[in-house]
Formats: C-alpha cells, structure tokens, sequence
C-alpha cells in the first residue's frame, strides 16, 4: 500500500516498552473515552518518537484547542501538515533525530476535498459544495468525522510521506463507532434506501416499495424538503463507486500488520469499560491493539502499608506528631491570633515568607498533621480503586503503559516529552 | 429566579465530566423539594439507571420512588407516538421496514432525530405531566444540534407537519422562566475551555438560556497560608523532615509526597476555576466537591445532591 520508505533505524540500547510498538507501527491511533488524554498522549508519542528515532513523525490530532500547537511552538496549524521547527525542540534542551510534523484534521475542510476528489466534473463538485444541505449533512452524516478521520489517515499512509503516523482519534460517542466507520459509510453509499428517496425524483416509475415511506415522510417534512434532499443525493449519486471502493481501501488500512491501536484510558470506572469494550473489540476483528496506556496515575507510595498506618496515626493523633518536633520548634511566643479571614492571612503572609516559621502554634501544626493524615487516607483510597481498575486491565494487554498524574498541564514541548518519557523509558 | 423552579433543564457538558450524577442529584433535590421530576437520558445509552441503581429504563416513564420518573430517549419510539397523536396512522407494534427508512432520512436530513428528541421532552414540559424535566443531555457539540433543532427545522423545511411544531417548541425553549441549561465541567484545563466555548455556542447558536456552570469534583483545600509555611517546611529536607524519619522511618515520604501532590492538584485546579470564573462572570457557579468516596450508585448522587442543596440554599 505504502511505497517504499526510507529504513528506520533504532536507536541501540534503549530499555523499549512502546518504542517495540512504534518501531514496528507505520500507524498507530490513540483511542479511549473523552477526557482521558489521549491527544497528549498522541502528540507526546510522536514528539518522543521524532527525537528518539531517525524517522519522519507526523501527529494528525483531532484537538479543538489551540493548546497543543501552542505546546509545539506553531503559531497554530490546520489541515495542511506543518513541519514542528528544530528551535522548539532546542528551547526545551531536546536535538531530534528525526522530524516531528503535526496537521489538525478539519472535518469540513476534508470533505470538501474528498467531494473534489471523487467528483466527476468541476459543475457536479460545485453543486455540492454549494447545495444548503451540505454543510448540514456532513456534520450529522454516519458518524462523518470519525470516517473522514480514518480517511485522511488512509490518504497520508497511502502517500508514504512518513514514517510514522500518531493519530489522535475523534472522541465518539462509543469508541467502536470509529472502527465502524469506513463499513458504514459504504453501507449507507449502497443502500437501497438512498435509492428509494430519490427513486421518484429520478424516475416516473415510482418504487412500489418506497411509497408509504414517501407519503409519511410527505405529511411530516413537506414535499419540497425532500425534493431538496433528494437533489442533494442526485448529485451525489456519480461518486458512489468511488466512495464504497474508498471506504474498503480505508477499512483496509486498519487491518493493515503495521497499524496498532494505542488504548488510552484513565483508572476511572467509566473510562476502564470503555477501554475494556474497545480491547475485545478489537480482538473480536482481529485488529492489533499494541498497548494500554493507563494515564494520569496516582503515585504507587499510596499503597505503602507503613505509610498507610503513619498517615491514620497522624490524622488520629495530630498533638502527639505535632509535640515530637517541639525540641526543634521552641523559640519565641506563639503568635497572636490564630488564622483569621483571608485578609489577615494576607497581612500574616510577608511575615511568614521572611521570618522563620512561627514553630510555637502546635495548634496549626497538628493541623496540618491531621490534614496530611486525612489526605493521605483519601488518595489512598483513591490509589486502591486505581489498582482494582488496572487488576482488571492487565489481562486485555501484553504492552502497557503507566503515566503517572502530572501535576501541571501541558504547556510546552519539554511537557510533551516528559509525558514521552513516562510513556517510553529510556 | 430559583434553578428548579424552572420546568426544563438541560444538563451538559464535555465527556466524563459527570453530567449523569449532576443531573440524578438535580432530580433528587427537586423531589425532596416536593416536585414530581422526570429525568431524561437524552442518548438513550448512557448510565442515568446506574445511578438510580435501578434496572435500565425505556422510553415510557417509570417511577422508581415517589415523584421520581425515568425515561431514556428513543427517537423512533418518539416517531411512533408522534404518527399516533397526529396522523393516526395504524402503527403496530414497530414502525417496522419504515423504522430503516426513517432511520435515513433522520441521519440525512439534519435536524429530524433532534427534532423528535427534543420535541418529546418539550411535549411532556407543555403537558405539565411533570413539574420539571431533568434531561441528562448529550455532550457538547450535539447538545446545540438539539437545542437550536427549531430554529434550524424552520429554516430547512419550509411546510410540513414538523414544521408547524417547530413554533411552540422553540418558544418553550427561548422563554428563560421555562427552559435553562447546566453547563457541568471540571475544574481542569480541557473542560474549562470546552465549557467556556460550548457557553459561548449555546448563546450565539441557540435562543436557550444558561442557568449556571456546575463545576463538579473540586478538590478541598488542605493548608491555608500559614499552615502552608509549616507544610513546606517539613516536605523540604532539613531538621523537621530528618526529625520526623527519625522517629517514624521512610513511611514519611509517601505521606508527605502525597500531600504535596493534593496541594499540587489543588492549586492547578484553582487556577482553571479562577480562569472560568473570569471568562464567564455573568453566569453563576455551583461548586460540588470530589468525592474521594467510591462515586458510584445512589450514595454518590446522595452526597452530590446534598451538596447541591447547600449550594442552592
């Protein structure tokens, strides 16, 4: 499918999780529910890729915002693929080895390149592209971004132009659906109901079958509604073939040996079913799933049995941790006043930042005892529900990832390949 | 005006946000209110049951305790009971080979399973079967698909039965007094710049007002400036730190390293809710807090609603 590619060379030495994945991946797409990360993942793994490997990297990201661009130095990037210049790689200290590309994919921009592609003449492509329904019709079409997603894709492997390509999927509203996609879009270009709609409007010979649909549809939506569909499909109707033959050859960049599926899912329990569903899915057609990145995880001190017991005995004895540190706390009187409103915190501040601590308000640190005690019990609790959800995830995956919950957003390229590091360790 | 003495609220917002809980503790607090609530599940797929604890529901109401209705959308059962009402079709059971034609025509043309959607809440609002309708509405994106339904129907079909519907539907949902929307979020960077854009949607695309911004799952604070000053203190290595490995060995570091990262978390969040605050001063926010306790099932929406009252309050 791909021509020939320029070989890709690994770097020696490297203690590979997802480099294993990535050396043997023309593609690979990030998949999971919303919200769980995956476009940072995506861009973190092909930013760690383009600087590891001698190889062209481009991330075809799905994200509305602008914030990724911003974390790789474009000014902004559209579906046109730009180039992520080697000074942002510098600022952050990192010397790529390879090429680091990022193109943001814009449903209607794609379509309407698609409509010019399949179109057979310039009139019928205009028609379209100028008919009311349209723009209408691809944002509430069979899942039409998810579709043209996968299309792009196909359209960027099929070139050759890369390496490797990340893919920062859509978020739908079940993961499946995107897998889905390329079959339904060449279901609904065959179906016989597309011929009913316009059966009466192409020929005088009325379709037995279609009219009771017709004479409901009538009284709902009005005659002239449907004629305009109906027109809209006309014109549609020369690039079926091209379209169903399409949508195969995309379906078949899925199934291709060096396309891998990156399940990203956070240790919640809405998103661990969705990446339980999408796993066996997965499995169920005999597509690769190259491995699970558990994102955002709480560090593994949490589960420490010691500390565990430390953290109730604070939270239960708050005094008694307070007083052991008194030999080190006694100088001067306890302050005046305790933490009044957040005025007089403000006042209290520059006295706090330039003095030392006041060390004789054992009353405010055995508050703070308690609170870290307390906080220590909750997250804890949070950490065992996390181990539970892994337990769970283990047996879906051979390749997994552990991301730990960084504690900043992503904001640059160093974020990215922090994120990289977690993802790949070297 | 008060937000349950509205009749129709929509609740939304970006994935995984929490919106099924927020909308089940909306519900539950107007049924302590005394009010009869029907909770809709707009995309007919989602948890809304889970949270109740009760078996999946359909698209009839079911009143799974006093005052308290259930109901997941379905379009074509909408189709069906609309046909019925006003066309008197004879429709068994299904729409049978009708139900693929339509299923078509609904995904081609744009608007119509929208339409039938929200044309089936609409109608239980205007019939007052209900004091007020909770609909757990779907995620951003295809929640302005629903809400500007009407207005774009009106513009595309010019004649029609569904046409003529359109007129009061959308007045139901323009008029402030009836109809709002929750915008729920968390205070992290991707659901604060999806609610502010999904609030700045809502308000040029849709004749619907927003009620409030449900900021779901804030983190509590731990120290305040002053106990800050001691909590630094001992996570920084020196006499206090030393002193305390002294006494109670390694199994200070995860403690200490654990509250430094909820102090962490906390502060990144507070910047995102400071953010949203500033972009949207206008709309009022109700805070509910993370709920360290396992978050499923009714104890989950108990405690929401809970705070949810306060807030209220």
């Amino acid at each position: 499918m791909a021509t020939a590619r320029p070989h890709r060379a690994t770097p020696r030495g490297t203690d590979a999780r997802l480099d294993q994945l990535v050396a043997a991946s023309d593609v690979v797409l990030t998949c999971g529910a919303g919200g769980v990360g995956k476009t940072s993942v995506a861009a973190a793994l092909a930013a760690t890729a383009a600087v590891q490997l001698d190889a062209k990297v481009l991330v075809l990201t799905v994200d509305p915002a602008k914030r990724l661009a911003t974390a790789m130095g474009l000014s902004g990037f559209g579906n046109t693929e730009t180039v992520v210049g080697r000074d942002a790689f510098a600022a952050v200290g990192a010397q790529p080895r390879g090429e680091l590309w990022a193109a943001m994919l814009d449903t209607r921009a794609s379509w309407d390149e698609l409509v010019g592609r399949h179109a057979p003449d310039e009139l019928t492509r205009d028609a379209i592209l100028a008919n009311p329904l349209y723009r209408n019709l691809i944002s509430t079409f069979v899942q039409s971004h998810d579709y043209i997603a996968m299309e792009r894709l196909h359209e960027i492997h099929a070139s050759g132009r890369y390496d490797l390509v990340v893919v920062d999927t859509p978020p739908s509203r079940h993961a499946i659906d995107l897998l889905d996609a390329p079959a339904r879009m060449a279901d609904f270009f065959a179906s016989r109901l597309l011929r009913w709609l316009i059966a009466p409007y192409r020929s005088r010979l009325a379709n037995l079958a279609s009219k009771p649909f017709q004479a409901v549809a009538d009284r709902l939506l009005g005659a002239s509604f449907l004629a305009d569909i109906a027109e809209f499909f006309l014109l549609f109707q020369s690039m079926y073939d091209g379209f169903v033959e399409r949508a195969k050859s995309v379906e078949q960049t899925l199934r291709d040996p060096t396309t891998s599926f990156l399940v990203v899912t956070t240790l919640e329990a809405g998103p661990v079913q969705e990446a339980m569903f999408f796993c066996d899915e997965l499995e169920r057609r005999g597509l690769r799933l190259g491995a699970l990145v558990c994102n955002r995880t709480l560090p593994p001190g949490l589960g420490d049995p010691a500390a565990r017991r430390l953290a109730d005995h604070w939270q239960r004895h708050p005094e008694a941790a307070a007083a052991t540190l008194s030999p080190v706390a006694d100088h001067g009187p306890p302050a005046a006043g305790s933490d009044a409103g957040p005025d007089r915190q403000d006042r209290d501040r520059q006295d706090v930042d330039r003095q030392d601590v006041d060390p004789q308000d054992r009353d405010r640190l055995a508050q703070v005892f308690t609170t870290m005690g307390q906080s220590f019990i909750d997250y804890a609790m949070l950490a065992a529900r996390e181990a539970e959800l892994a337990a769970r995830l283990a047996p879906l995956a051979e390749r997994r990832a552990v991301v730990p919950q960084l504690d900043h957003d992503i904001a640059d390229l160093g974020h990215l390949l922090e994120l990289g590091r977690a993802l790949w360790p070297t | 005006m008060g937000l349950l003495d509205r009749r129709l609220l929509f609740v939304t917002g970006k994935g995984g946000v929490g919106k099924t809980t927020v909308s089940a503790a909306l519900a539950r607090c107007a049924v302590a209110g005394g009010k009869r609530v029907l909770v809709c599940q707009a995309d007919g797929v989602g948890s809304l049951a889970a949270a109740f604890d009760v078996p999946p529901v359909g698209f009839d109401p079911v009143e799974i305790e006093p005052g308290l209705h259930l109901m997941a959308m379905d379009t074509e059962a909408s189709l069906r009971e609309y046909l019925k009402l006003h066309l008197r079709l004879p429709l068994g059971g299904r729409l049978g080979p009708l139900a693929s034609v339509f299923d078509f025509v609904a995904g081609a043309a744009p608007g119509v399973k929208e339409i039938l959607s929200v044309g089936k809440i609409a109608y239980e609002v205007r019939e007052r079967h209900f004091d007020l309708v909770v609909v757990d509405a779907p995620a951003s994106g295809h929640v302005i698909s629903q809400l500007a339904a009407p207005q774009g129907i009106r513009e595309l079909v010019k004649v029609g039965l569904i046409r003529n519907e359109t007129e009061w539907m959308g007045d139901l949902l323009a008029d402030p007094e009836v109809t709002a929307v929750l915008l729920v979020a968390t205070p992290e960077e991707m659901p604060v710049t999806e609610t502010l854009e999904l609030l700045g949607r809502i308000r040029s695309e849709t004749e619907v007002s927003v009620a409030a911004i449900v900021v779901n799952r804030v983190l509590p604070e731990l120290f305040n400036r002053r106990e800050g000053a001691l909590f630094d203190r001992l996570a920084e290595p020196g006499d206090w730190q030393d002193e305390l490995v002294r006494l109670n060995g390694d199994a200070v570091h995860p403690v200490l390293e654990a509250a430094a990262l909820a102090t962490r978390l906390r502060r990144s969040r507070a910047s995102h809710l400071a953010r949203l605050r500033e972009a949207a001063p206008d709309v009022a926010q109700i805070y509910l807090p993370f709920l360290f306790a396992r978050p499923h099932g009714t104890r989950a929406v108990q405690l929401l609603a809970d705070a949810l009252a306060a807030e209220l309050d």
